[in-house]
C-alpha cells in the first residue's frame, strides 16, 4: 500500500479489479466494500435469480455460503505479503435468521491466525450491523503452493 | 400452482425438475436431479461461471457449498412429507479435494429424521463416489 492513497482508493484500484478475477464471485456480483488487514467486507446486492424460497423471496443459504467464502478469502489475502493460492479446508455456517428480501447482504471476515500452512477465519453475514447477523461462520483455509513464501518474522506461531 | 401442490405432484412423478425450476438459485445453478428407485443423485453441471480459482482451475468453494445445500434440500423435499421448504440451521463443509472443471454429483444420507429436525450427510464427488471432493453435514428445520 502506498502512503499517498486513502484506504478507499486502495479498495477501488486494487481489489475491485482483483474481485473480477474470480468467475463465480463476478457472476454473483460480489463487490469489496472495505478491504483492510483488520477485516474485510464484501457486498452482495439482492438479486431475484439468487432466491431460495419463491414464496418469501429470501436468498438461498448457498449464496450466504458463497459470500462468506469469498470474504474469508479476501481477509486472508490482505494479510499476506504476497498472494498465495489456497483452498477452503473447512467451513461452518450457522443460519440465525433469514435475509430480508430486496436488501443487500454484507459479508465481513477477519483472519484471526496465519500459520505457514493454514489460515483461520471468522466472520458473519448481515444487513445493517454485524451485531445483528443473518449467519455466523468460521473457516479454515490451506495454502496449496506447498512451501511458504511468508518470512518467519511475519508469522507468529 | 401452490408450492405444496407442486411438491405433491413432483413426489408422485419422481420428477423434481419443476421444483428445481421454481427455486431461482437452484435453476441458476442448472441443477439436475436423478432419482432411480431409492437412489437420489443431485447433479451440478460444469459451467465456467462456477470457477473460483481460474489459475488451477478449481470450482469456487461457495459454489460447491451452495450445491451441497441444494442437494440436501431437494433430498428432504423428495423424502419427507413437508408442505413447506425446510430451513437450514447450520452447515458444515469439509473440502477434501480440488473441484475439477467438470460435472459434480451429490448423494445424501439421512443420519437422523426427527419430528422437527433432519440431520443429513451429503457427499459431493466427480470422478468416483469413493473419492468425494466435499462433505456436508447439516441440520434442517422441517416445516409443517
Amino acid at each position: 500500500m502506498t502512503e499517498t492513497m486513502s484506504p478507499e482508493e486502495e479498495v477501488d484500484q486494487r481489489w475491485q479489479k482483483f474481485a473480477h478475477g474470480f468467475p463465480y464471485s463476478r457472476e454473483l456480483g460480489l463487490l469489496p466494500q472495505s478491504v483492510r488487514p483488520d477485516g474485510c467486507v464484501l457486498k452482495l446486492d439482492y438479486q431475484e435469480k439468487l432466491v431460495g424460497d419463491p414464496n418469501t423471496r429470501v436468498l438461498h443459504g448457498g449464496i450466504i455460503t458463497a459470500l462468506l467464502d469469498a470474504a474469508f478469502g479476501f481477509s486472508i489475502f490482505v494479510k499476506l505479503p504476497e498472494l498465495r493460492p489456497m483452498a477452503t479446508l473447512d467451513l461452518r455456517i450457522d443460519y440465525l435468521k433469514p435475509a430480508t428480501p430486496d436488501k443487500a447482504v454484507l459479508g465481513c471476515a477477519v483472519c484471526c491466525k496465519l500459520t505457514p500452512e493454514l489460515a483461520f477465519v471468522r466472520g458473519c453475514a448481515y444487513h445493517e450491523s454485524p451485531d445483528d447477523p443473518i449467519a455466523t461462520a468460521v473457516g479454515i483455509y490451506m495454502f496449496t503452493d506447498g512451501s511458504s513464501v511468508l518470512r518467519n518474522e511475519d508469522v507468529t506461531r | 400452482m401452490k408450492f405444496s401442490d407442486l411438491l405433491t405432484s413432483c413426489r408422485a412423478s419422481n420428477d423434481l425438475s419443476p421444483l428445481v425450476q421454481s427455486i431461482p438459485y437452484a435453476s441458476f445453478l442448472n441443477l439436475r436431479i436423478d432419482i432411480k428407485g431409492d437412489e437420489f443423485t443431485c447433479i451440478l453441471p460444469y459451467d465456467q461461471e462456477l470457477i473460483g480459482n481460474p489459475v488451477l482451475p478449481a470450482l469456487h468453494g461457495g459454489a460447491t457449498g451452495g450445491f451441497l445445500e441444494c442437494a440436501g434440500l431437494f433430498y428432504l423435499l423428495w423424502k419427507v412429507d413437508t408442505k413447506t421448504l425446510p430451513k437450514t440451521i447450520d452447515f458444515n463443509i469439509d473440502y477434501l479435494r480440488t473441484g475439477q472443471p467438470r460435472d459434480t454429483y451429490a448423494n445424501v444420507v439421512m443420519v437422523k429424521l426427527g419430528r422437527r429436525v433432519a440431520n443429513l450427510r451429503i457427499e459431493a464427488w466427480q470422478a468416483s463416489p469413493d473419492k468425494p471432493i466435499a462433505l456436508g453435514h447439516c441440520n434442517f428445520m422441517l416445516g409443517a
